[in-house]
C-alpha cells in the first residue's frame, strides 16, 4: 500500500544528532495524544472500571466476554456484513465500471472522477443525515418504489428489523464506489497498450481481455481499495451513531459503536477499551494479509 | 474499434453512476432550498433560520479554529520530522519509523478512552486542545510519513550538493527542500484539513459544553432536536457541508491525487 520511493538503504550523509531535535516537537505530541493513551487503552483493558470508583483487576475477562457474550458477538458479525458492503461490492462494481471507461476512452472523464469522488469529502454526519431522509417512510426511496408500482416493498428502512443494517451498509457502497473506481482507473490507465494488442490479436474478446490482462494488471490498486474500505468498514461510528444508534434491537450496532456505547453510556470502561485493542488488532491484521496478497 | 452503440451505453453507466452518487446531495440541496414545513421561511431565508435556531455560528467558528490549528501544528511538525527521517541518518530511525507508521493505521475508537479519562483527571476536557491536539497526533503520523517520501525522493542529491556548498541544515530545509515540496505540502495540507473538519469521535466524547461543538457534532445534535420536517436540518447539512466542498472544488486535483496516493490513515 505504501508506495516507497527507492528501495535503497538509509538516508545520505554521515550520521547526524541533530535529526532528534527534528523529530522531537512531532514525536512529543504524538507520543503524549496517541502512543501513551494506546498503552493506557490495552492497561484498561485488563481491569472492571467504572470510570469513577476504583478499577477491580479482570485478566482477560473483558477478552472473552467479547466471544461470549452474544451482543458483542453479534456487533463484530455485522462489522463482516459491513464489509461486504463498504468493500466487496465496491470493488467489483468498481472493477466493471473502471474497464469500461478505460476502453472507452470517453469525454467527460474528469466531470464523472469529480463527481463520483465527492461522496468522499462530505463530512459522515452530513451523508447520515440525507440517507436517513431518504430512508424514512415518506422518503425519495419509498417514493421512487411506488412510482414503480412497489408500493408493497415501501417501508421505514432503518427501522425494520431485518433490513437496517443491509441498508447502512448500502450507504457505505454509495460512499466507497466512487473512490474504488476512481484508484482502480488510475490503475488501468498506467497499463500498457501493447498488452491489448497482443491480447486481441491471440482472439480475445473483452471478458477474456479483462481476466486476462486488465485483473492481473490491477492488482495492487485492488489491494489498497480492499485495505482502504476494510478498514472504513471496520471503524463505521458517526454513519451508525447518527442514522440508527445500533438499533432497532441491536441489529446495526458495530464494534466502534460499542466503544463509545460502553465507556460513555453504560459505564463500562474496560470493556469497551478491550473491544478498542481488539479493533486495532484486527485492522492491523487486515491490512498485513490484503498487502501480503497483493504483493504476491 | 468501439461501435456506436457501446460508445451510448458506455455514456448511460456513466451518468447513471454519476446521478447515483449525487442523488442524495441533490436531495439535501432541494430540500434545503424549499420551503419550511414549520417556519415561514423559504429558500436562502431557510440558512439564515437555521443558522440562527441551530446555532451554526459558534460551530462553524469552533470548527474553524479547531481544523486551522490542527493544520498549521501538524504540517509544521511534519516537514521537520520528515526532513529528519527522509535526509539524515541516525539511531533508532527505524523503530522511530515504524512508531509514527502505527499512528496511521490506529483508530480513534482504540485511544479516545483513555484520552478522555486521564485529560479529565487533568482537568482538560471541555477545552479547545482536548479536540485540536489528538487530532494533531493523528495528523502528525500520517504528515510525517508523506514528508518523509518527497523528502527521500526529491532531497537526496539536491541535499548532497547543498551540503558541499556549506549551507547550514536549516537553510537546506526551508530554503531549498521546503519550496519545492510545495505540491507536497499543499495536498497535505488539504487532506488534513478535510479530516479535522468531518471528525465526529474525538469531539464528541471530549467536549460537552455547547460552545465547544464542532460543526459535524452540531448537526448531529441538531438533527436530535430538531423535529419538525427536514428543511432546517438540510439547510443545516449544506452549512457543514460547504466549506470542504468549496475547498474540494477548487482543489479536486490535489484532493483526488492525495487520497489515491497516501490515504492510509483512512
Amino acid at each position: 500500500m505504501v508506495r516507497s520511493p527507492k528501495p535503497t538503504g538509509s538516508p545520505p550523509g554521515e550520521p547526524r544528532r541533530i535529526a532528534y531535535l527534528y523529530i522531537l516537537p512531532g514525536f512529543a505530541v504524538y507520543a503524549a495524544f496517541l502512543l501513551y493513551p494506546l498503552l493506557r487503552s490495552v492497561q484498561l483493558s485488563f481491569y472492571d472500571w467504572d470510570g469513577l470508583t476504583l478499577g477491580k483487576w479482570a485478566g482477560f475477562a473483558n477478552y472473552q466476554e467479547i466471544i461470549s457474550d452474544v451482543g458483542l458477538r453479534a456487533a463484530f458479525g455485522h462489522a463482516l456484513v459491513l464489509m461486504l458492503f463498504f468493500a466487496a461490492i465496491p470493488v467489483c462494481v468498481g472493477l466493471v465500471l473502471a474497464s469500461v471507461l478505460n476502453r472507452a476512452k470517453v469525454r467527460g472523464l474528469t466531470f464523472f472522477r469529480t463527481v463520483v469522488f465527492l461522496p468522499q469529502v462530505v463530512a459522515m454526519v452530513v451523508v447520515a443525515v440525507a440517507w436517513r431522509r431518504m430512508y424514512a417512510p415518506d422518503g425519495s426511496i419509498n417514493d421512487l418504489l411506488r412510482a414503480l408500482g412497489l408500493g408493497s416493498l415501501a417501508r421505514g428502512w432503518l427501522g425494520d428489523y431485518a433490513l437496517a443494517l443491509p441498508a447502512v451498509g448500502f450507504i457505505g457502497t454509495w460512499f466507497e464506489t466512487g473512490l474504488v473506481t476512481v484508484l482502480l482507473l488510475a490503475g488501468m490507465s498506467r497499463i500498457s497498450g501493447s498488452l491489448y494488442e497482443a491480447a486481441r490479436l491471440d482472439g480475445a474478446g473483452p471478458v477474456r481481455e479483462f481476466f486476462a490482462v486488465t485483473l492481473p494488471s490491477v492488482r495492487g490498486e485492488i489491494a489498497v481499495a480492499l485495505t482502504l474500505t476494510v478498514i472504513a468498514a471496520l471503524r463505521t461510528f458517526d454513519l451508525v451513531y447518527v442514522t440508527t444508534s445500533g438499533g432497532p434491537g441491536n441489529q446495526t450496532s458495530v464494534p466502534s459503536y460499542e466503544v463509545y456505547h460502553r465507556a460513555f453510556e453504560l459505564g463500562r470502561v474496560g470493556s469497551a477499551a478491550a473491544i478498542g485493542v481488539t479493533l486495532t488488532v484486527l485492522i492491523l491484521l487486515v491490512s498485513l494479509l490484503i498487502n501480503r496478497i497483493g504483493d504476491r | 474499434m468501439i461501435s456506436r452503440s457501446e460508445k451510448v451505453a458506455n455514456y448511460v453507466v456513466l451518468l447513471a453512476f454519476a446521478a447515483f452518487a449525487l442523488a442524495p446531495i441533490l436531495t439535501v440541496l432541494q430540500a434545503a432550498l424549499g420551503r419550511a414545513d414549520a417556519g415561514e421561511s423559504s429558500g436562502f431565508g431557510n440558512f439564515a433560520e437555521a443558522w440562527k435556531i441551530g446555532h451554526f455560528g459558534t460551530y462553524l467558528r469552533m470548527s474553524l479554529a479547531v481544523s486551522v490549528s490542527v493544520v498549521l501544528l501538524s504540517v509544521l511538525l511534519s516537514i521537520l520530522a520528515g526532513f529528519a527521517f527522509g535526509t539524515m541518518r541516525f539511531r533508532g530511525s527505524g523503530v522511530l519509523f515504524y512508531l509514527f507508521l502505527l499512528g496511521i493505521m490506529m483508530p480513534s475508537e482504540a485511544i479516545v478512552v483513555p484520552l478522555y479519562f486521564d485529560l479529565r483527571t487533568l482537568g482538560l476536557t471541555n477545552t479547545f486542545w482536548a479536540v485540536a491536539l489528538p487530532q494533531v497526533a493523528q495528523s502528525v503520523a500520517f504528515g510525517t510519513f508523506w514528508m518523509r517520501t518527497y523528502f527521500r525522493a526529491g532531497g537526496r542529491d539536491l541535499v548532497e550538493a547543498a551540503r558541499l556548498d556549506g549551507a547550514s541544515t536549516r537553510r537546506m530545509l526551508w530554503q531549498i527542500l521546503v519550496p519545492l515540496a510545495r505540491p507536497a505540502i499543499v495536498t497535505m495540507t488539504v487532506l488534513v484539513f478535510m479530516w479535522t473538519w468531518n471528525e465526529f469521535l474525538i469531539p464528541l466524547v471530549m467536549v460537552t459544553d455547547e460552545n465547544l461543538r464542532t460543526a459535524p457534532l452540531g448537526l448531529a445534535f441538531f438533527q436530535g432536536q430538531y423535529s419538525q420536517g427536514f428543511t432546517l436540518l438540510a439547510a443545516g447539512a449544506v452549512i457543514v457541508a460547504t466549506p470542504v466542498v468549496i475547498l474540494y472544488l477548487f482543489l479536486q486535483r490535489h484532493f483526488i491525487a492525495g487520497m489515491l496516493d497516501g490515504a492510509v490513515r483512512e
